[in-house]
C-alpha cells in the first residue's frame, strides 16, 4: 500500500521526465497502469484471505456436522440482539467507507474527513459491542479459554464446548482484521487531513475500502454460522 | 523475443568494459542495501539470507548422517536426533527450498524478462524480505533455546499437545515467513500481469515466467492454509482450545488435512521454478527453439491446479476413507501428465541439437534425470497398496530428496550459474564449476539411491537405531552425503573468487535469448538504458545464430560455433 504515492509532495519522481504526474511512482508508466496494479494487488491479498478463513470455516463445518444439534443448542446461547446490532454497525460503516472512497476520488476533502471518521466510529463500536459479548460469555461460563470452568446444562456439552471455542476463534480473528482496518484508516485520516488521498492520489482510500469491505463480508457469514442456526425452528 | 539480434550485441567473444553505473556500485552503505527497493539487489539480499539457512540445514543434515553410519544410534540422544531432524527440515523447506529460485532468481529476472523498470511493488517486496528475516530469527532463537522436536510436519496431537520444546517460536516462525511468501507470490503476479513491455505478449514470456507465475498462484493461495494450521496449533497451545487433540474432542486429522493442503502444493512451489530455469537453459545450449512452447507453460498452470487436489496421498494410512484413498491416488496421478508432458519436451528440445556442455546445461540434465526418477517413484506412493509398505519409510525420503535436492537444488545451482555473470559481473571458473556439477551428481546419488532400498526393505524414516543388516546402505548413503558437502562447498567457494577474480562477462555471455541479456551485466538500477519493446517469440535461437553468422561472414571472420 506505501507503494503509492500519497500526495503532491516528493519532487524526485519528477526525474523521470516531463508530463509524468506526482501521483506516479517510478516503476509505472502511468496512473492507469499503476491504479490497476495496486487493485489487482488488493484483490490477490483477499484471495490470500478468503483462504486463511476459509481453513476456519473448514474446521468449524467439520465440528457441526458432528452434532448438528448440539451446535444448534448451543447457538440459541448467543445473544441474537447485539450480533443483529453489530451486523447492522458493520453495513453501515461499509456505506460510510464506500462514500470515503467516492469523496476522496471527486476531491471532497472535509467530506472525506468525516466518512474516514465515521468508518473508524462504527468500527470501534462494534468492537465494543464484540468485547462487551465475550465479558458476558465469560460471566455465564461460556468461555472454555485458557482453562476456564465451562458451566453448560445444554446437551452434549463437549460439542457446545467446541462451538464456543471455534466461536472466540472465528470472532478473535475477525476482530483482529478489524484492528487491523482501523488501522489502516486512521493511517489514511491522517494524510487525509493533511490534504492529501484527493483525487489522483485517492488509490490508497479506494484499496483500504476493499479490504474494509472483505472484513465486513466475513462478518456477514460469520454471523449466520454463530449466532443463527436453528433459529427459524 | 529480441528486438535486437543485431552482431554489435553479440559480444560474447570480448568482454566489453564495464558500465560505469549499475545497480551494484550505485550504493556501497549498509543503508543503501538494507532500505533498497531495488528487486535485484533484494534478490541479492535473499541470495545471502538463504546460503546461510542452507548452511544450518545442512549442518543438522550432516550430524543425521554422521549419526546414521552406526546401527546403534550412539552419537546423539534420541531427543537430539529428532530436533536434528526437524530443524533440517523445517529450515531447508520453509527457508531455503520455498525463497531459494523464486525470491533470489524471480526477484532478479522477472522484471529484466518482463522488460520493466521494477516490480509492481517495490517497497512490498523489500518488506517482504524483512518479514522473512524476522520469521527466520523466531525459527533461530527456537534452535538456539533448546530445538523442536516435531518433525517439519508439526502433526497434532503432539505439537499442539505434548512436545515441551520449543513449538510455539517455531510455529510463530514458520507464520510470519509464509507472508513473505504470499507477499512475493503476490507482488509477482500483480508484475507479470501490469509490467511487461510493450510487445511482450503472454506467449512470447520466457518459461521461466509461466512457471513464476505459477509458483506464485500456489503462494497465494495455499500459505494462507499453513497460517491457519498453525495458528489453530498455537491457539490450542495457548488458549487450550481443543481443536486437533482428541481428548479436548478435536480430531488430529484435521490437522493433516489442513497441513497437506499447503504442504503437498508447496513441493510445486518448490519444484515448478526449477522447471522454469531448465526450460531457460535447454534451449540456450541446444541452440534452438524449445519443442512444445505452450505445452510447458500450460502443464505448468496443470501442475498447480492439480496440486490443489492431491493432498489426501500423504493420508493413505491415517485412517481416512479408503474412497477419499482412491480418489487422491487416481488425482495423484494426474499430476505424471503434465510433468512428463515437460520431461518429453526438454528431451524433445534435445534432438539433433548442437548441445554444449557447459555448467548450466550440466546442472539442467542433472535435474531431467533425477526429477524423473523422484517422479516415477511417486507414483508408486501414489498407488494405495504399495503406500501401505513403504509409507513412512526411506523409501519416502529417498523419493522426496530426489525431487526437492535433485530436481530443486539442481536447478537452483544451474539458474545461480547461469544468471551469475549478469547478476555480478563476472565469469565463474568453468572447468572447476563443470567438475563441481558432476560431483554433486555423483554424491547425490550416492546418498539418496541407497534411501530407496533402505525404504523398500522396511526401514522407517526418523528413526535413529536400526538392525545390523541396514549399515551397509547407510554408510553408503552417509559416504555420498560426504561427497555432496564438498560439492556444494565448491561453488561457495569459486563464486565467491569469481566477484574479485572471475573474467568481466559481457552482456551476453551464452549468447541467449531474453530481455535481460539485452542489457550490459551488471544491468544499471533502471534495469534498460532505453524501454525494450518485443517484436518476437522467445527462443529464437535458430534465427539468432544464422544473423551472427551472416554477421561474422560479412566481416570475414572464420564462422566458428561456440
Amino acid at each position: 500500500m506505501s507503494d503509492l504515492p500519497l500526495s503532491p509532495a516528493p519532487a524526485s519522481h519528477a526525474g523521470h521526465g516531463a508530463g509524468r504526474s506526482p501521483a506516479l511512482h517510478h516503476q509505472f508508466e502511468d496512473l492507469a497502469q499503476q491504479h490497476e496494479a495496486g487493485e489487482m494487488g488488493m484483490w490477490m491479498f483477499l484471495a490470500t484471505e478468503v483462504m486463511f478463513f476459509g481453513g476456519m470455516f473448514l474446521t468449524y463445518s467439520l465440528y457441526r456436522m458432528q452434532d448438528e444439534a448440539a451446535f444448534a443448542a448451543a447457538s440459541h446461547q448467543m445473544d441474537l440482539w447485539w450480533g443483529t446490532a453489530n451486523t447492522a454497525v458493520l453495513l453501515t460503516s461499509s456505506l460510510m467507507m464506500a462514500s470515503a472512497v467516492h469523496a476522496a476520488q471527486t476531491s471532497q476533502r472535509k467530506l472525506l474527513e468525516g466518512m474516514l471518521l465515521a468508518t473508524m466510529a462504527l468500527g470501534t463500536v462494534f468492537l465494543c459491542i464484540k468485547g462487551y459479548e465475550y465479558y458476558e460469555k465469560y460471566r455465564e461460563g461460556h468461555m472454555p479459554l485458557f482453562g476456564l470452568p465451562f458451566r453448560y446444562d445444554g446437551p452434549s456439552p463437549e460439542h457446545a464446548e467446541m462451538f464456543f471455542g471455534l466461536y472466540f476463534i472465528m470472532t478473535g480473528i475477525h476482530a483482529l482484521h478489524m484492528l487491523i482496518g482501523l488501522g489502516l484508516l486512521l493511517w489514511l485520516w491522517a494524510h487525509a487531513r493533511r490534504g492529501g488521498l484527493l483525487g489522483e492520489f485517492s488509490a490508497p482510500v479506494h484499496i483500504t475500502g476493499l479490504y474494509w469491505h472483505f472484513v465486513d463480508i466475513v462478518w456477514v457469514f460469520l454471523f449466520p454460522f454463530l449466532y443463527l442456526i436453528g433459529a427459524h425452528g | 523475443m529480441t528486438t535486437l539480434l543485431s552482431p554489435e550485441l553479440d559480444s560474447s567473444r570480448e568482454p566489453a568494459a564495464p558500465p560505469r553505473r549499475h545497480y551494484l556500485n550505485a550504493g556501497y552503505t549498509v543503508r543503501s542495501w538494507l532500505l533498497t527497493v531495488d528487486h535485484k539487489r533484494i534478490g541479492l539480499l535473499y541470495l545471502l539470507s538463504i546460503t546461510f539457512f542452507f548452511l544450518i540445514g545442512g549442518v543438522a543434515a550432516t550430524v543425521v548422517r554422521l549419526d546414521l553410519m552406526t546401527p546403534a544410534g550412539d552419537l546423539v540422544s534420541h531427543e537430539t536426533y529428532n530436533k536434528l531432524f526437524t530443524i533440517h527440515g523445517i529450515v531447508m523447506i520453509f527457508f531455503f527450498l520455498i525463497p531459494s529460485i523464486p525470491a533470489v532468481l524471480g526477484n532478479f529476472l522477472l522484471p529484466l524478462m518482463l522488460g520493466a523498470r521494477d516490480l509492481a511493488f517495490p517497497k512490498l517486496n523489500l518488506l517482504s524480505w524483512y518479514i522473512f528475516i524476522i520469521g527466520g530469527l523466531f525459527t533461530l532463537y527456537a534452535i538456539v533455546a533448546g530445538g523442536v522436536d516435531t518433525g517439519w510436519t508439526f502433526y497434532a496431537p503432539f505439537s499442539s499437545t505434548y512436545s515441551n520444546t520449543h513449538v510455539m517460536a517455531t510455529a510463530i516462525g514458520i507464520f510470519i515467513t509464509g507472508f513473505s511468501s504470499i507477499l512475493t507470490g503476490l507482488n509477482f503476479i500483480v508484475t507479470t500481469h501490469k509490467m511487461r513491455a510493450p510487445g511482450q505478449t503472454w506467449f512470447r514470456l520466457p518459461l521461466f515466467v509461466w512457471s513464476i507465475y505459477a509458483t506464485s498462484l500456489i503462494q497465494v493461495l495455499g500459505t494462507p492454509v499453513l497460517a491457519i494450521s498453525l495458528a489453530l496449533i498455537a491457539v490450542e497451545r495457548g488458549l487450550g482450545i481443543g481443536i486437533f487433540d482428541p481428548k479436548l474432542g478435536g480430531d488430529p486429522r484435521l490437522f493433516q488435512h489442513l497441513f497437506w493442503f499447503y504442504s503437498h502444493p508447496a513441493v510445486y512451489i518448490m519444484i515448478l521454478p526449477g522447471m522454469g530455469v531448465v526450460s531457460e537453459i535447454i534451449p540456450c545450449f541446444c541452440r534452438k527453439r524449445v519443442f512444445g512452447y505452450a505445452f510447458i507453460g500450460f502443464s505448468s498452470f496443470a501442475i498447480a491446479v492439480f496440486s490443489f487436489l492431491v493432498w489426501g496421498h500423504h493420508m493413505f494410512v491415517s485412517g481416512q476413507s479408503v474412497y477419499a484413498g482412491m480418489v487422491f491416488s487416481m488425482l495423484s496421478y494426474l499430476v505424471a501428465i503434465p510433468s512428463a508432458i515437460k520431461v518429453f519436451n526438454w528431451t524433445a528440445s534435445l534432438h539433433k541439437a548442437r548441445i554444449t556442455f557447459d555448467t548450466p546445461m550440466l546442472y539442467a540434465l542433472g535435474f531431467v534425470g533425477l526429477f524423473t526418477s523422484g517422479g516415477l517413484t511417486g507414483l508408486f506412493l501414489a498407488a494405495l497398496g504399495i503406500d501401505e509398505h513403504v509409507h513412512d519409510t526411506y523409501f519416502v525420503v529417498a523419493h522426496f530428496h530426489y525431487i526437492m535436492v535433485g530436481g530443486a537444488v539442481m536447478a537452483y545451482l544451474g539458474g545461480i550459474h547461469f544468471w551469475w555473470p549478469k547478476m555480478t559481473g563476472r565469469m565463474y571458473p568453468e572447468g572447476w564449476a563443470r567438475f563441481s556439477a558432476i560431483l554433486i551428481f555423483v554424491g547425490f546419488n550416492l546418498t539418496f539411491f541407497p534411501q530407496y532400498i533402505l525404504g523398500y526393505l522396511g526401514m522407517p524414516r526418523r528413526y535413529h537405531v536400526y538392525p545390523e543388516e541396514f549399515q551397509v546402505l547407510n554408510v553408503m548413503s552417509s559416504a555420498g552425503a560426504s561427497i555432496l558437502a564438498v560439492g556444494y562447498a565448491f561453488p561457495l567457494t569459486y563464486l565467491l573468487w569469481s566477484l574479485v577474480y572471475g573474467r568481466l562477462a559481457p552482456p551476453n555471455p551464452w549468447r541467449a535469448t531474453g530481455l535481460e541479456w539485452q542489457t550490459p551485466s551488471p544491468p544499471p538500477t533502471e534495469n534498460f538504458d532505453e524501454p525494450p519493446v518485443v517484436l518476437d517469440e522467445a527462443y529464437d535461437y535458430e534465427r539468432m545464430d544464422a544473423a551472427a553468422g551472416e554477421a561474422q561472414a560479412r566481416a570475414g571472420q572464420e564462422v566458428t560455433v561456440v
